[in-house]
């Protein structure tokens, strides 16, 4: 296979020679061709992302699924898909969204536009216990990845509009912020026309509280922001651990069309919330009640935000390693910015600021700032590795450049196919990065993969970071729509694979077929079923038209990997019970007639036996 | 023929050394591990269950691998061909064994103390009966949960016989079968009384040869 890579590959090249030595210009820019450049190499990038069947990947990916609502787990490097986990859509493959508790958990709303996962963290680091991601719609939810599968979803949060820069955690897990993009009249409910949008218009950024112990999410406190675009976030560490940092557009307070009407000034702004002093705040009771929340006032609370001015329209806002560095673009600018929490602290001292927006201090552009590197074109999100490297993604330039924090020099750049959005690093945006991989988060990928029509998939490129010069490694296509990722070295996560039979409280739960049976009251009738290979016990059972009909489905296997389903036609139920799992769906027996049931999910070599028969009389 | 019976009246009548008594004692000890380790272990392989399915048999249980998850899975397994479950309350050896070998450390420190020829004559005819008896009490239990299958069966299998020391195949599953620790210390109990009786029969000819 391989040997048949490189001939064809040498083929290709032999081919771009041949017509360099006939015509006059390039058929195609030095970019779109496949075999030059970053590819050079196509045996060592074979054997580095090679892994052979049986083998283990070396780090998990979780790739955000944008409005597919899911998260999908990519190995590194291999790139493999390896599972995905739904979270604010339903997915009949896991039977979620169709059992009780994921129907309640999702509620009316069957999507989310999921973009930033967000490893949780002590001291900095990833400790592989949560995955936090966010939604558009105001909500936030924990996966937990003892078992890979949602926990909670938190929200709508009122007064958020938009839940975009979110899901990121502080240094040690204490909190998730949430920030509306889309400033509206709070309440949620209120009307006010776009004309009104500078005075009657809201921002709002939000922490939640995470309990230290159950990862839990709660309400914590909000802050009342002027009426801007809330971006992207990212919580300060070590030297500026305390504060959560926010990047802003439209602070123009413009409505319309916005690429024109909120691009007029030349900057923008990076929020700087003290979430420290928010909490004290909140819990000394300051603040007003809106729309049954409190929500602090900056006005009221001196110190709470500073705007920090940044090159305009700005995307990410990343904060190094140590702490000390703050990095945010302009995206429509050549230059990414790196500012100095030290000198920001001393121009708040020194009361340096250049104004105010809404009671919030400004600072002075030129007293916080370290550098301007000079990255490329369309800078949007910076990670990190060891030793002071930074890698910045180019929208408009289509690559990624890598340059060191404290010389600020750009030491090289690798293409992208194309216009990648953000980057994820091994571990990079951690208080210890892992360097090694990285991987490219693109937008657009045509012309890298057979065509499967109209609906394009995004590309996803691993890049090598473990040497001076990155190299390009592979190209894995992936659905719909990965924006932020998450990588983590795959010995942080021990995933269980059978729920313990003594974790399982369902008070339905039973684990012997003799318990397995049929029980009415009134017009309620409850259905306690076991799944063991390979009947599904109750075999059949009757109720009347009208009933409300609960079935309880105890897979009492305790073995890896044996999952059973229960799929009962015509009635749209599909749930898939885990081993040791215990998973019950209520519904309205409202036609009559025989309905088959089956296991959905192939269980053992009798699995086509495993069915069975709903009778509603 | 009155001389041979002679010879052995006081063979069997004469007091035990301290060496042979010392011996008979480490027997007693030596069954110790009886109660601390299984006796077999039967360990299946198939290409579903790359890390094996483990069956441990104790004196007094059956311990599954994987925190006995094993066992339910054998089981799970075996019903497809008709097998009855694998159930400790089926082993009635689990109820007597523990006790049986209690007795022979009991008899075992009786000979010690005693200290005659006849006790530990008896000690070992009585021992190498239960190992006997024991190892055909296994294996009949073996073949009888490989030939009592139910005619209901989804899947008609051969009737069959695990193997008893070593390896089988057995449809898509390697299912090897050894004495384990507990079984090796019987063996040692075993030895150390054989060896007991050896030293006593030497010293005792040697006796005779110098009296004469």
């Amino acid at each position: 296979m391989r040997t048949n890579r490189a001939t064809e590959m040498s083929r290709f090249g032999i081919l771009a020679l041949a017509i360099f030595a006939v015509a006059c210009a390039p058929s195609a820019p030095k970019g779109a061709q496949k075999s030059g450049g970053a590819t050079s190499d196509v045996a060592i990038a074979a054997q580095k992302t090679y892994v052979a069947p049986g083998d283990l990947d070396e780090y998990y990916f979780f790739a955000s699924g944008g409005h597919s609502g899911q998260v999908y787990v990519y190995g590194v490097p291999s790139m493999r898909h390896l599972s995905t986990i739904p979270v604010f859509t339903p997915y009949p493959a896991t039977g979620y969204g169709f059992d009780d508790e994921s129907k309640k958990m999702l509620g009316d709303l069957t999507w989310g536009d999921l973009h930033h996962p967000a490893l949780s963290e002590t001291g900095g680091d990833y400790d592989g216990r949560w995955l936090f991601v966010n939604e558009m719609n105001g909500r936030v939810a924990r996966i937990d990845l003892r078992d890979f599968k949602t926990k909670q979803i938190l929200g709508p949060i009122p007064n958020v509009s938009g839940n975009h820069a979110s899901a990121f955690v502080t240094p040690n897990s204490e909190y998730s912020v949430m920030a509306s993009r889309f400033s509206i009249p709070i309440p949620k409910g209120t009307v006010a026309g776009v004309d009104k949008y500078a005075t009657d218009y809201k921002g709002v950024i939000t922490g939640i509280k995470i309990d230290p112990k159950s990862g839990e999410m709660s309400f914590g406190w909000q802050v009342l922001m002027p009426p801007f675009n809330y971006d992207l976030g990212d919580a300060g560490k070590k030297a500026s651990d305390g504060y959560v940092f926010f990047t802003s557009y439209n602070t123009e307070k413009a409505t319309g069309k916005l690429e024109v009407t909120s691009t007029q000034k030349d900057r923008d702004y990076i929020a700087m919330v003290d979430w420290k002093l928010a909490e004290k705040s909140a819990a000394e009771g300051k603040g007003k009640m809106i729309g049954g929340v409190k929500v602090l006032d900056p006005k009221e609370i001196p110190g709470l935000v500073y705007f920090l001015p940044c090159g305009k329209s700005p995307h990410g806002v990343d904060v190094a390693p140590e702490g000390k560095w703050i990095v945010a673009s302009g995206k429509l600018q050549g230059v990414t910015t790196v500012f100095n929490i030290e000198k920001i602290q001393t121009a708040i001292k020194n009361k340096n600021f250049t104004g105010e927006e809404d009671g919030i201090p400004v600072l002075k552009y030129e007293d916080i700032k370290d550098a301007e590197v000079e990255v490329g074109l369309g800078p949007l999100h910076t990670q990190f590795g060891p030793d002071n490297w930074a890698y910045t993604s180019l929208f408009v330039d289509s690559a990624i450049a890598k340059w060191k924090l404290g010389t600020w020099e750009v030491v090289d750049k690798v293409p992208m196919s194309y216009s990648i959005g953000h980057l994820s690093s091994a571990e990079g945006d951690t208080v210890s990065p892992d360097g090694k991989y990285l991987v490219g988060l693109n937008k657009l990928s045509h012309g890298r993969h057979l065509s499967v029509g109209p609906s394009q998939p995004e590309s996803s490129q691993l890049v090598d970071i473990s040497e001076e010069k990155m190299k390009l490694l592979y190209d894995a296509f992936t659905e719909p729509e990965p924006h932020y990722a998450q990588m983590i070295k795959a010995d942080k996560l021990k995933p269980i694979e059978v729920y313990p039979k003594e974790e399982n409280k369902h008070p339905y739960a039973i684990w012997d077929v003799k318990d397995a049976g049929v029980t009415r009251n009134g017009n309620k009738v409850l259905v306690k079923m076991v799944a063991v290979r390979s009947t599904l016990t109750p075999t059949d059972f009757e109720v009347k038209a009208g009933d409300e009909v609960t079935i309880a489905i105890t897979n009492i296997e305790q073995t890896t990997d044996e999952l059973h389903g229960f799929g009962l036609l015509d009635y749209n139920i599909n749930i898939v019970v885990d081993p040791g799992e215990t998973k019950q769906v209520t519904f309205k027996a409202r036609k009559s007639g025989v309905f088959p049931f089956y296991c959905t999910n192939f269980c053992s070599a009798l699995h086509q036996e495993m069915q069975g028969y709903f009778i509603v009389r | 023929m009155r001389d041979f019976l002679k010879r052995a009246n006081a063979f069997l009548d004469a007091p035990l050394d301290l060496a042979p008594r010392v011996l008979v004692l480490t027997a007693a000890l030596a069954l110790i591990p009886t109660f601390t380790s299984p006796l077999y272990t039967m360990t299946m392989f198939a290409p579903q269950y790359p890390d094996g399915l483990r069956l441990q048999i104790f004196s007094y249980k059956l311990v599954g691998g994987n925190n006995g998850q094993d066992v339910k899975e054998v089981n799970v397994l075996n019903h497809y061909i008709g097998m009855r479950d694998l159930v400790s309350e089926d082993f009635g050896e689990f109820k007597w064994m523990p006790f049986v070998i209690g007795a022979f450390a009991l008899l075992f420190a009786r000979t010690a103390v005693m200290g005659k020829m006849t006790h530990l004559v008896d000690s070992i005819v009585l021992f190498v009966y239960f190992g006997a008896f024991s190892l055909w009490s296994f294996g009949y239990r073996m073949w009888s949960y490989g030939h009592d299958l139910a005619p209901t069966a989804a899947v008609k299998v051969q009737p069959f016989m695990p193997p008893m020391y070593g390896y089988k195949q057995i449809a898509n599953f390697e299912v090897y079968n050894y004495p384990a620790l507990g079984s090796y210390a019987l063996g040692a109990a075993a030895f150390f009384l054989l060896l007991a009786f050896l030293l006593s029969a030497k010293r005792a000819r040697a006796e005779r040869l110098s009296a004469q």
